[in-house]
């Protein structure tokens, strides 16, 4: 006769609020565990869609998601001549907060070359970018549908297509433009601003005295035509040949053209310790302290639970039943507990991940590490009531 | 042969200037089909003797033998299996039936047949007999709290004789049902003990149920001062 299973089904009321108590906890758990990864998950998303060996940005740098970064966007000729590049693109990374529906919405505005790589890794719904102009791929959470048109910098840009959960590392959701679209939103200045700063330079070059005024409306021009320019990018990404050695081809572009190229791997490592460690370390810190709380309650129910039961482990003693009995019917009861909870747990973060407005990753490796350790709290917390029982005498039984 | 034989029992708590004699020198006896009381006022170390003869509580001196063998001889006989001896030869009843009350009152009879290894469809089938022979065949299916007092009491009974032990050992069984509920259960522990040749020993301070037993040894200060033979 399972004596856990028969206390449980009389006092099923009790037990199941209790389960369910501790199943919002473990699920508060796995949250912060999915969110973790998550973070993780965001951290790398660009990074792993723009499938780049090299990374090449300003010198002394850790652009361009660390730092900021500005480069010529014709270096990209320069990084695609260096031997073992295969292909190099421009990249253009900026983000923006617009208001929407009266509420502020950020996202992440990559621009990329048409004719290279880094753009969208998928297209759920739509088609890709065709024309060099006010076309945008929104990422899915960006809640977007196809052939809406939003207003950036001087020009309103059309949803052609729908990405998946692309989004940047602190986790805005993505969206993608022609690099010349994304240099014309960022750089572009209004119509009074470009007035105001040839005013301005005008003004200086005639203060010049050494030179006549035709040389001055020549450097005017071209002072004028330095500053207005757009062709600005924030990386140039490459891909290197088969067979290319890495860190020759880093040393090189580093040596002769004056950039810092960082490998894919150096990204992944600036993006996840630098970047989100902390986050990572208060994540961690704040499941122990969960766990630990867990176990704590675990071990109060248990404890009251066998505290409940005192008269009738002494009367089992009594009747003259084996030890096991009752260290069976306590643990059993402390595993079905945690059980139960991890699995209401377990169902409530099923349902409610994809609504967390952060990416939840609920990895299986760690659902099973989770499950683990509740196993072990469970087994441990129930030793505080084991010890309770196997202290009580028979002679407890006796009386009124 | 008797079912219990105590000679000379003495249970001693705590030692030096604060030792308390709790029984001293007590000696009975009691022969199988027996219904005898140890009868006394609270404090007087009647539970301290029967939890001595129910192998719960250690005796300091005497000597104990329940069924014949020999289980304590100046303190518990090196080597014994209390709990399989509890289980095999002595059956508890206890003042406040002390039934499990998230288990069935065939549940509560079962549990104690199981943990004496008998197989669930043998503890089921002599379960169900044994409560139907206490007029509790109606009651299979309910829990405790649904109970009578007598009722839960005829439970208790039958839990305790489930496993046919030589020896019943009853801490106050009626104390806490009503007269006539506390006759009706002398009155079966009485056709009990007859029928299945059980010594019965009842410890009690309820003068009202003296009539139904063999022998009464009465208890004071922890020493046996009358015993009293009943013609029945």
């Amino acid at each position: 006769m399972n004596l856990a299973i028969r206390d449980i089904r009389y006092h099923r009321g009790r037990f199941i609020l209790t389960s369910i108590g501790l199943g919002l906890l473990l699920g508060v758990v796995m949250s912060m565990g999915g969110i973790y990864r998550g973070l993780f998950a965001d951290a790398l998303a660009v990074l792993n869609a723009t499938q780049a060996d090299l990374w090449v940005v300003q010198q002394d740098t850790n652009g361009p998601f660390a730092e900021n970064s500005r480069l010529p966007e014709d270096i990209r000729y320069r990084i695609a001549s260096v031997p073992g590049v295969a292909q190099a693109s421009p990249l253009s990374f900026q983000t923006i907060q617009i208001e929407r529906q009266g509420k502020p919405f950020r996202f992440y505005l990559i621009g990329y070359d048409l004719n290279g790589f880094g753009g969208p890794p998928v297209i759920t719904a739509g088609r890709n970018i065709r024309q060099k102009h006010y076309e945008m791929v929104a990422a899915k959470a960006m809640n977007m549908e196809l052939g809406q048109k939003i207003h950036l910098g001087l020009h309103d840009y059309t949803v052609v297509g729908i990405t998946g959960k692309m989004v940047s590392s602190s986790g805005d959701p993505a969206a993608y433009v022609s690099l010349a679209d994304a240099q014309d939103i960022q750089f572009k200045k209004d119509n009074n601003a470009i007035r105001n700063d040839r005013a301005r330079i005008a003004a200086k070059v005639n203060e010049i005295q050494i030179i006549s005024p035709a040389q001055a409306g020549f450097l005017n021009q071209n002072i004028t035509g330095i500053t207005e320019s757009t062709h600005i990018v924030n990386t140039v990404v490459a891909r290197l040949a088969p067979g290319a050695n890495l860190p020759d081809v880093q040393d090189r572009i580093q040596r002769w053209n004056h950039f810092r190229a960082i490998s894919n791997e150096e990204q992944t490592h600036i993006l996840t310790k630098g970047m989100i460690e902390k986050a990572k370390m208060q994540l961690g810190l704040f499941r122990i302290i969960l766990l630990v709380i867990s176990a704590v309650i675990i071990s109060l129910i248990i404890y009251t639970s066998t505290i409940d039961k005192i008269r009738v482990i002494a009367t089992l003693k009594l009747i003259g039943s084996q030890n096991r009995v009752i260290v069976g019917m306590i643990l059993q009861q402390s595993l079905l507990m945690g059980v139960i909870a991890y699995g209401i747990g377990y169902g409530l973060i099923s349902l409610t991940y994809e609504k967390f407005p952060r990416r939840i990753v609920l990895e299986p490796i760690d659902m099973q590490l989770l499950f683990l350790i509740v196993i072990v709290i469970c087994t441990i917390a129930s030793f505080v009531g084991i010890r309770k029982a196997l202290k009580v005498e028979p002679a407890e039984a006796l009386g009124g | 042969m008797y079912s219990i034989e105590v000679d000379k029992l003495t249970k001693i708590y705590g030692k030096g200037e604060t030792a308390v004699k709790a029984i001293v020198d007590a000696s009975l006896q009691v022969r199988p089909g027996e219904l005898v009381a140890i009868l006394g006022p609270s404090g007087s170390g009647k539970t301290t003797l029967l939890t001595a003869i129910g192998l719960i509580n250690e005796p300091t001196h005497g000597k104990v033998i329940l069924d014949g063998a020999v289980v304590a001889d100046e303190g518990w006989l090196p080597g014994l299996d209390l709990k399989r001896i509890r289980r095999e030869k002595l059956g508890f009843i206890f003042q406040a039936h002390n039934l499990i009350p998230f288990l069935t009152a065939i549940e509560n009879v079962m549990i104690a047949l199981e943990i004496n290894h008998l197989t669930r469809t043998e503890a089921k089938s002599r379960a169900t007999e044994l409560l139907a022979s206490l007029n509790l065949g109606h009651r299979l299916n309910n829990y405790p709290s649904a109970l009578s007092g007598g009722e839960a009491q005829r439970v208790a009974i039958a839990r305790a004789l489930a496993n046919r032990p030589k020896v019943i050992l009853a801490d106050e069984p009626t104390a806490a049902l009503d007269t006539d509920n506390g006759k009706n259960v002398m009155s079966l522990l009485k056709k009990l003990a007859v029928e299945n040749h059980s010594a019965i020993l009842v410890v009690t301070h309820d003068h009202r149920m003296v009539e139904g037993f063999d022998r009464i040894f009465e208890v004071r200060d922890g020493v046996i001062v009358q015993e009293t033979q009943r013609d029945v």
